[in-house]
């Protein structure tokens, strides 16, 4: 049989296996010490990406195949149909759009006044999601746009209706994000109404958002537009981030209870826009808002943890 | 011996890379919280009936390629596949004379043993997640053993190819 002789051949070699797995357990840990304590396995990391790069697209080939396959397949009346309404839109944001230039002009004659830096331009780059499973551990997306295309780490993800997450493992040519809902994700935000800064938390489920440092008498109550408030240097300010839906103040409670929903649906996602902020060179002084930076800066020192990607 | 000529090694192979690709391919959210642990019951398979001084080597080769493919930490899967194959190598003699019901138990052992080492490396890491959800991969694999068992074994065997 065959198994009778593969054993004899292998009994012999039992001891060198145990050894081996020693080693190799020992390897996997000081790689693993290496990994969270170090940026040296980056290479090593984007090596083996570039090996898993072709199952990724395999993986991904159906759903592409059948976006495809129904955009190829529609008649002409849904596309006429479609047309229309796309130029229709495009009409309304045109208009939007001049009175845009008008404000941005304003705008820029305010700050004049203020003597205020001028505010960070940033430029967008659109990726699309693969369907492709990411670490199970943890929120997150992958895409298909990588360092070859000038994605780095921290890189905020925003899709047409909010701040979606940042990347945290870009590789050669797809990269992984991670969603502001996922629990070891903090982002610094303000409300849009009144300016007050705090930090909004994932908490692990896709559609709720944690604001647990709010004191008692804040100003906020739900329904308020949370924004990015552009502290922390990592994602810029402006973009709406959630919605404030429930605000529960407890009087023995030094901080109430607030929740947010965010404002991007994160689960159902396909396009989503990489922004691309000056490196911290350029950015080095963001925050013009200095006056008020006084007040909350616990704030400041904690929104470094939106960096926090394990 | 039986590694060369035969179809063994690419049937490894393949199933290796299959696995990879079940465990990255997408799925709806309360299927996914019990995807087997494929490449886990793979190796536990082709560990068990031919054991070859380099299978924990492979393992933890793979099992880095597991890592990077889920952006997990860089030598976690490594490091549970280690534990398992090596065990697996230990014990082959013994899991292949056991019958069925009771290999599946080793089975379950094996796998709940593996997801441990994976919660256990979480823990220490900082990674937040539910205890439970590391119950799902552990049931679904060992309620798959059986069948999987049943194909890799004839997927090896297609071809008598040794004189």
């Amino acid at each position: 049989m065959v198994t009778a002789r593969s054993n004899g051949n292998n009994a012999s070699r039992l001891p060198a296996l145990g050894l081996r797995a020693i080693v190799l357990v020992i390897l996997s840990i000081l790689v693993m010490l290496a990994d969270t304590r170090t940026q040296h396995l980056d290479t090593v990391r984007q090596a083996l990406g570039a090996a898993v790069y072709p199952l990724r697209l395999i993986v991904d080939a159906p759903a592409r195949l059948f976006a495809w396959a129904g955009s190829s397949t529609v008649d002409r009346d849904t596309l006429e149909r479609e047309n229309r309404r796309l130029k229709s839109e495009r009409l309304l944001i045109e208009a939007e759009l001049q009175q845009l230039t008008a404000l941005e002009s304003e705008n820029a004659r305010l700050r004049d006044l203020l003597d205020a830096r001028d505010r960070v331009r940033s430029k967008v780059r659109v990726a699309e999601i693969m369907s492709v499973d990411a670490n199970p551990y943890r929120h997150t997306l992958m895409i298909n746009v990588g360092t070859a295309e000038g994605a780095y780490d921290g890189q905020a993800v925003i899709d047409a209706d909010g701040v979606i997450g940042q990347l945290i493992d870009p590789g050669l040519k797809t990269s992984q994000a991670v969603l502001i809902s996922d629990p070891g994700h903090a982002i610094p935000v303000e409300v849009n109404r009144n300016g007050l800064r705090t930090i909004a938390f994932g908490t692990g489920e896709i559609d709720v958002l944690d604001l647990p440092f709010l004191p008692n008498n804040a100003d906020i109550e739900s329904g308020d537009l949370l924004v990015t408030s552009g502290l922390g240097g990592k994602f810029p300010p402006g973009y709406p981030v959630a919605v404030v839906s429930a605000v529960t103040r407890i009087p023995q409670e030094p901080f109430a209870d607030v929740n947010a929903v965010p404002a991007a649906t994160l689960n159902q996602v396909r396009e989503i826009m990489l922004i691309d902020i000056e490196p911290p060179a350029a950015a080095e002084q963001p925050n013009v808002e200095l006056p008020a930076a006084g007040n909350d800066s616990p704030d400041d020192s904690l929104d470094e943890q939106d960096a926090n990607d394990g | 011996m039986a590694s060369h000529g035969s179809s063994r090694p690419l049937a490894m192979l393949g199933s290796v890379l299959v696995a990879l690709l079940l465990t990255m391919m997408p799925l709806p959210g309360t299927i996914e919280s019990f995807r087997p642990d494929w490449i886990a019951l793979v190796l536990i398979f082709w560990t068990m009936t031919l054991p070859r001084s380099y299978s924990v080597g492979a393992a933890w080769a793979v099992g880095l390629i597991l890592d990077v493919a889920q952006g997990t930490l860089l030598g976690q899967h490594a490091l549970a596949l280690v534990a398992i194959v090596y065990v697996t190598s230990r014990f082959h003699l013994l899991m292949r004379v056991f019958p069925m019901s009771q290999l599946t138990l080793t089975v379950l052992a094996l796998l709940a043993l593996y997801q441990f080492l994976l919660f256990w490396i979480n823990g220490v890491a900082g990674v937040d997640a539910r205890a439970a959800s590391y119950w799902g991969p552990v049931l679904s694999g060992t309620l798959l053993w059986p069948l999987l068992a049943g194909m890799l074994a004839s997927s090896g065997r297609r071809r008598p190819t040794r004189a």
